[in-house]
């Protein structure tokens, strides 16, 4: 993106044309576009490891409810629903890839997760 | 309607009539042909800019199903620090404001950085870097990387150790100018690298290298050995942003894979950068301030198509304060942000911003 006030600048791109983050499934698509998959093979990666629509990734009124299902952690601050850390090793294992704290989270505990 | 209210490259408002934004949209796209040697935009993509800059709407935006991805370049700077960085000085720290822009604010991706953001200082407090990375792994979801500036500009004195080619190249030194820059881009080249390695340890998931080759060639080279060595030796991945349109020639002579480095435009930027192994790259083009906003995107959109086009990596083009379309102004008008934001995705064919 790039410098401006928050309001002008972040959250106007945001309302205009970003996927919503942990809102939806913006995180999981840019996890796959750190593996050097262009947006459309990032997100039907995605679709497919979720059994959802392209239009669903997208869709917080989906994604809110699915990701609870999941436990993938939501955007909204829900008691119970896994967080952070707990989060990420949750979608390691959905999405297949390996993320690197949780790796070292494995390291640190001498467990083999998942 | 026979005048629509829009705006120029920096920020003032402006009326246009229908027909003038049309010769706007088309001059912006044959300027950026010109200047790369690119394809102008095709009819129904200028019939696409027509219609959204003649929109009276206050916010544009993509179809739905059509979003792409965040990544964010200066931290939360924009919350912590002050107008240098457009930041309002929320009195937040980093870790508070890189957990608001998960939840309240619904980045895809956020990143952690130095208020300086550029790697010879921060290289100086690594340790505490590395410990905001840590502890922001624990309760946040959404991917992290550390970003940094290479920044040459502070390798030559008085703020470094190397002669200044600014103050030798009016001298005509030019054979000295040169040899300085060589020296300067490996001493940064190993900063950048040891910096990324730092950021390994604690798990980051990737570094990204921003506002590359602001100091010429010389800063080109050293972000791309860097990316290079980063990505081969550690496998973290690594964005590349930059900060021009084009690369500026201070040393004139240095080449990447053969490949002479001044005077490159961002398509042919592109092909080094995923040569050095880089995972998302970052496009720039220049907001013309005496231009309107019509003309500024439609050139912004007609180069970073071109990239799209021969790119085998996501490409996430700069939209900050003057760049990408969007006006240079320090407070950022929403109505030409949206614009420059989605056309950018819906006609440039970028896979985020």
């Amino acid at each position: 993106m790039g410098t401006g006030d928050p309001s002008g600048m972040g959250m106007a791109h945001a309302l205009a044309s970003s996927m919503g983050g942990i809102k939806t499934t913006g995180d999981l698509v840019a996890r796959m576009q750190l593996k050097k998959m262009r947006l459309p093979e990032a997100k039907r990666y995605v679709a497919d490891k979720l059994g959802v629509s392209i239009l669903d990734l997208s869709d917080a009124t989906v994604m809110r409810t699915l990701r609870e299902e999941l436990d993938i952690g939501v955007v909204t601050a829900v008691p119970g629903v896994a967080k952070g850390l707990e989060a990420k090793a949750r979608i390691a294992d959905l999405l297949d890839i390996r993320i690197n704290c949780v790796e070292r989270m494995k390291r640190k505990i001498g467990a083999s997760l998942g | 309607m026979s005048t629509i209210v829009t705006r120029m490259g920096d920020a003032a408002s402006v009326e246009m009539t229908p027909d003038e934004l049309r010769r706007d949209v088309i001059e912006g796209s044959e300027a950026a042909a010109a200047k790369g040697k690119i394809p102008v935009l095709e009819e129904r993509e200028v019939e696409y800019l027509v219609d959204m800059f003649t929109c009276p709407s206050r916010i544009w935006g993509v179809t739905r199903g059509h979003e792409g991805i965040l990544t964010k370049d200066g931290s939360t700077n924009t919350v912590c620090s002050s107008r240098l960085s457009s930041g309002v000085c929320a009195p937040l720290n980093r870790e508070a404001a890189v957990r608001l822009f998960e939840t309240a604010f619904a980045f895809d991706t956020m990143e952690v950085g130095h208020t300086d953001y550029s790697v010879k200082p921060s290289k100086f407090i690594a340790s505490l870097e590395q410990e905001h990375m840590e502890l922001l792994q624990h309760v946040t979801i959404l991917p992290l990387f550390y970003g940094f500036m290479p920044n040459l500009g502070l390798y030559y004195q008085p703020d470094g150790p190397f002669p200044n080619p600014s103050d030798l190249l009016p001298k005509g030194r030019i054979e000295e100018a040169r040899a300085a820059q060589e020296e300067a881009l490996e001493a940064c080249c190993e900063d950048i690298v040891w910096l990324s390695q730092q950021m390994v340890d604690v798990a980051a998931d990737g570094v990204n290298f921003d506002t590359v080759a602001s100091t010429g060639d010389a800063d080109f080279l050293a972000a791309l050995k860097a990316c290079e060595e980063v990505t081969t030796t550690t496998g973290l991945p690594v964005e590349i942003g930059m900060a021009a349109e084009m690369v500026l020639g201070f040393h004139g002579e240095l080449e990447y894979d053969g490949v002479r480095l001044a005077g490159l435009w961002p398509h042919q930027q592109l092909k080094l950068v995923e040569k050095a192994g880089a995972a998302i790259f970052g496009p720039v083009v220049n907001t013309n301030t005496r231009k309107s906003c019509a003309w500024n995107v439609a050139r912004a959109v007609t180069f970073v198509k071109a990239v799209t086009a021969a790119a085998t990596i996501p490409i996430h083009p700069n939209v900050g304060l003057g760049v990408g379309g969007v006006p240079m102004f320090e407070v950022a008008p929403a109505d030409m942000v949206s614009r420059a934001s989605a056309a950018l995705i819906e006609i440039g064919g970028a896979d985020g911003l």
